[in-house]
C-alpha cells in the first residue's frame, strides 16, 4: 500500500495489513473547546479496518475511544469539532461530504450500536417502528415491505415471537433483548461497517456470551467490518483479527489480536495485560501495578503521554514524543525503546 | 485456596436462613401483591481472617445479602450471628456497638461519599460516633489509615471531587478500616474503575487483609476478579445459592450447570484459548415470579423433569456444596424422590 505523506502529518497511515482498508482513518482529530480550554479528545488518531475483519480499539475511560467513533459518524456536536484528518470509506472521505451525503452513510453503509441498550431506543415508539424507520429513511420501499423486512430482522437477531415482538416497545424487553434490537435496527440496511461501542458492557456475562455469539454470527452473514471498541481484554482477544490500543487520545500499539497478546511491545499494553485478574491465575501472583492515573485530557503530559507512568521512563520520553511506527513487520507502537522488535520491559513476552 | 490459619480459626460471621422478601404494593389501599423473593433461604458463614466471595449476575440478590449481614437491612426470616450474637434481634445500642467490627466499601465512589465533608470528616466521623480517643487522637488515626490506604495524610481538609475514582475508593477502605474491624462487605469495590486503577486497588484490598486479619465478604459480578481474592466463592442465582466451594475447587471443578455455564462465559485475555462455550438461552427470570422446584431450569441445560417441581437440596461433598438435583443423582447415584 502506497500512502504520500505530507511533511508534518504524523507518519502512520499504513497501519494495515496487506490489500487497501475498507475504512482508514488518518491523522484524525477531535478538539472540544470548552470554557477550562482545549479537551483533545482524538488527537492524530489512525487506523485501518479491513473488509470483513474485526478491530478492537481498547483503552480506558477518557482515552477517546467513543469520540473516535462518533467522528467516523460526523456526530460530533459542538463545542466539539472535527479539526483535522481524514475518515476514508473505501476511498471516500467522509469528511468532505455533505450533510446530505452523509445521511446517506449513517445506518446505511456505516451503523453503529451503543453501550447502553437502556437510553439508545426511543421509549415512546414500538421497537418495530423505530427499526422500520432506518429502513425507510434508505430504501424506497412500501410500509408493508419495510414491515415485512423488519419482522425478519427481528427473527435474524433471534428474537422468539417476532410477529408480535415487533409491536411492544423498548420498556418490555430484557437489557439483552433491547441490545438486539438496536443489533437489528443497525443492520436493517446491510451495511458495510458497523460501530460497536462497548455493546456488551452493561450486560450480564452471560447475556454478554449470547450477544457476542450473535454479532460473531451477523457478521459472517453480512460480509461485513466491525470496530469493536471496548475497555474489556478479554472480549477483543477473543473476537477480533486486529487490536489498537489507545492511550491518551492516539494509538500507543496496533497489530494481528495473536502479536499482541503474545508480545506486547508498548510499556502500557504490557501494564493493561498484566493488572487484570484473569481465571485460574495462581493467587501468589501479584497483580502489576501502572501508578498514578490516566491523564487529563486538558492538560497531557509533555513528549510521550504515558510517560509520568511508565518504568522505564527515561529523559527523552519528557521532551520527544514518540512515533507510531513499524517495529517490526505487522507491529506498529509509539516507544523511543522499542529495538529490534523488543520490548523495553523485562520479561514481556508472555 | 484456604490457608491453614483460616481453617483452624473461629467462625466469625454465620448466616442461617436468611431470607429477604419486598412486598410489592399494588391498588387503591396499596395491598400487598406479591412478594420480590431477593434472597430466599441461604446459609453460609465467614471464619475470621477469610474471603468469602459472593458471584452471580445482576438481580440475583448479591448485594442485598451484603446489606443484610450488616443488618442495613433487616432480614424477613433467618438469623444472622456475628461472633455468636444475632444481629436481627439486637437493641439499636448493642447494635451500634457491634458495626464497629463490621463494615462495608461501597461499588461507586463518586455517589458513596459525602461531597460536603472532608476527607478528614468522612473518615473521622466513625471514630468519633463511637468515642474513640480525643480531637486530637483522631486526627492522628485519620492521618494513619490514609497513610495505610496509601493517600497522602496532607489529604485531610480536601474535599472528595479533588480526588479520582481511584483515590476516592481509598477513602471509602480508609472510612471502613479506621476503625480496625474485623469484617468488611465489599460490594463491587472495583467495578465502577478503570482497568489499571483496579489492580491497585485490589492489591491494596489483599494487603490490608493479610496485615490486619481482616474477613471479607466479596461481592462482585466479575468472576476473575472474585478468584483471585476469595477463599471460597458462593454462586448465586436468583435468590439462591447455587454452589459453594473453595475458590481453587470451584473454578477448577464446577459442578453445577449455571457456575460451568457462567465460567464458560467469561471472555479469556488470550486468543490462543478461544474456547467452546456453554451458551445459556434466554434471560434471567423475575424474582417477582421465580420459576417453581429448581430456579435455574428454564435455562438449564440438564433439565430433567423433577428440576421443575422439586427444589435441589444441598449436596455436600467434602465440603464443596452445591444444590442441583442431576449432580446429585450423578454423585450419590440415586434420584432424590419428590
Amino acid at each position: 500500500m502506497h500512502v504520500k505523506e505530507s511533511a508534518g502529518t504524523v507518519s502512520m497511515t499504513q497501519v494495515q495489513n496487506a490489500g487497501s482498508p475498507h475504512l482508514e482513518v488518518r491523522n484524525l482529530k477531535t478538539y472540544f473547546y470548552t470554557e477550562d480550554g482545549v479537551v483533545r479528545a482524538v488527537d492524530g488518531l489512525s487506523y485501518g479496518l479491513a473488509k470483513g475483519e474485526t478491530l478492537g480499539l481498547v483503552g480506558e475511560s477518557g482515552c477517546g475511544k467513543s469520540v473516535s467513533a462518533l467522528s467516523v459518524m460526523r456526530l460530533i456536536a459542538s463545542p466539539g469539532k472535527i479539526v483535522e484528518g481524514e475518515i476514508l470509506l473505501d476511498g471516500l472521505d467522509l469528511l468532505q461530504c455533505s450533510e446530505p451525503e452523509m445521511r446517506e452513510v449513517r445506518g446505511n453503509r456505516i451503523s453503529m450500536i451503543f453501550q447502553e441498550p437502556m437510553t439508545s431506543l426511543n421509549p415512546v415508539f414500538t421497537i418495530g417502528n423505530q427499526i422500520m424507520e432506518a429502513i425507510r429513511v434508505h430504501q424506497d420501499v412500501s410500509r408493508k415491505e419495510a414491515r415485512d423486512r423488519t419482522i425478519a430482522m427481528i427473527r435474524r437477531v433471534k428474537i422468539s415471537a417476532a410477529e408480535t415482538r415487533v409491536d411492544e416497545y423498548p420498556h418490555q424487553m430484557s437489557g439483552g433483548m433491547r441490545q438486539r434490537v438496536m443489533i437489528a435496527m443497525a443492520l436493517a440496511c446491510n451495511p458495510e461497517v458497523l460501530i460497536a461501542d462497548e455493546p456488551t458492557t452493561a450486560l450480564d456475562v452471560t447475556i454478554q456470551a449470547q450477544i457476542m455469539e450473535l454479532l460473531a454470527e451477523l457478521q459472517s452473514d453480512f460480509q461485513m467490518s466491525i470496530l469493536l471498541i471496548t475497555h474489556n481484554l478479554g472480549l477483543v482477544a477473543e473476537v477480533s483479527d486486529q487490536v489498537a490500543v489507545m492511550y491518551a487520545s492516539k494509538v500507543v500499539e496496533h497489530t494481528s489480536t495473536a502479536e499482541l497478546f503474545a508480545s506486547p511491545l508498548h510499556p502500557y499494553t504490557h501494564g493493561l495485560l498484566t493488572s487484570v485478574p484473569t481465571l485460574g491465575m495462581p493467587r501468589e501472583q501479584k497483580l502489576n501495578v501502572i501508578p498514578g492515573q490516566v491523564p487529563n485530557p486538558l492538560h497531557f503530559p509533555t513528549g510521550c503521554r504515558f510517560h509520568p507512568r511508565c518504568p522505564v521512563a527515561e529523559q527523552r520520553c519528557k521532551q520527544e514524543e514518540p512515533l507510531l511506527r513499524e517495529v517490526k513487520p505487522g507491529h506498529w507502537a509509539a516507544c523511543h525503546f522499542i529495538e529490534n522488535g523488543k520490548s523495553p520491559m523485562k520479561g514481556a513476552d508472555r | 485456596m484456604s490457608t491453614e490459619a483460616s481453617k483452624n480459626s473461629e467462625v466469625l460471621l454465620r448466616v442461617e436462613h436468611l431470607k429477604n422478601y419486598f412486598p410489592v404494593r399494588q391498588g387503591l389501599l396499596s395491598r400487598v401483591a406479591a412478594y420480590v423473593k431477593a434472597v430466599d433461604d441461604i446459609s453460609f458463614e465467614i471464619k475470621a481472617g477469610e474471603t468469602l466471595g459472593l458471584v452471580g449476575e445482576s438481580g440475583c440478590g448479591k448485594t442485598t445479602v451484603g446489606h443484610s449481614v450488616l443488618r442495613l437491612i433487616t432480614p424477613t426470616e433467618g438469623r444472622v450471628l456475628f461472633q455468636g450474637k444475632d444481629l436481627s434481634h439486637l437493641p439499636a445500642a448493642e447494635l451500634r456497638a457491634m458495626r464497629q467490627d463490621m463494615q462495608i466499601i461501597f461499588q461507586d465512589p463518586f455517589s458513596s461519599l459525602n461531597p460536603r465533608m472532608t476527607v478528614g470528616a468522612i473518615i473521622g466521623e466513625a471514630l468519633a460516633i463511637h468515642g474513640r480517643g480525643d480531637r486530637k487522637e483522631r486526627a492522628e488515626m485519620v492521618r494513619d489509615t490514609l497513610q495505610k490506604c496509601g493517600l497522602d495524610p496532607a489529604y485531610v481538609n480536601r474535599f472528595p471531587h479533588e480526588f479520582s475514582g481511584g483515590q476516592r475508593q481509598r477513602i471509602g477502605i480508609a472510612r471502613a478500616l479506621v476503625l480496625n474491624p474485623k469484617f468488611i462487605v465489599c460490594d463491587e469495590p472495583v467495578s465502577a474503575l478503570d482497568v489499571s486503577i483496579q489492580s491497585q486497588i485490589i492489591n491494596l484490598l489483599v494487603e490490608l487483609k493479610e496485615r490486619y486479619n481482616l474477613a471479607y465478604l466479596f461481592i462482585a459480578h466479575d468472576l476473575s476478579v472474585v478468584e483471585y481474592i476469595s477463599d471460597r466463592v458462593a454462586v448465586m442465582y436468583l435468590g439462591k445459592i447455587v454452589e459453594l466451594a473453595d475458590s481453587t475447587e470451584l473454578y477448577r471443578n464446577p459442578l453445577h450447570p449455571y457456575t460451568q455455564a457462567l465460567l464458560s462465559a467469561v471472555p479469556v485475555p488470550d486468543p490462543t484459548r478461544r474456547k467452546q462455550r456453554t451458551l445459556l438461552p434466554g434471560d434471567v427470570p423475575s424474582p417477582l415470579n421465580p420459576p417453581s422446584g429448581c430456579r435455574f431450569h428454564t435455562r438449564c441445560p440438564l433439565a430433567i423433569d423433577i428440576c421443575k417441581k422439586v427444589e435441589p437440596r444441598e449436596l455436600d461433598v467434602e465440603g464443596h456444596k452445591v444444590w442441583c438435583h442431576v449432580v446429585e443423582e450423578q454423585i450419590t447415584g440415586s434420584r432424590p424422590s419428590s
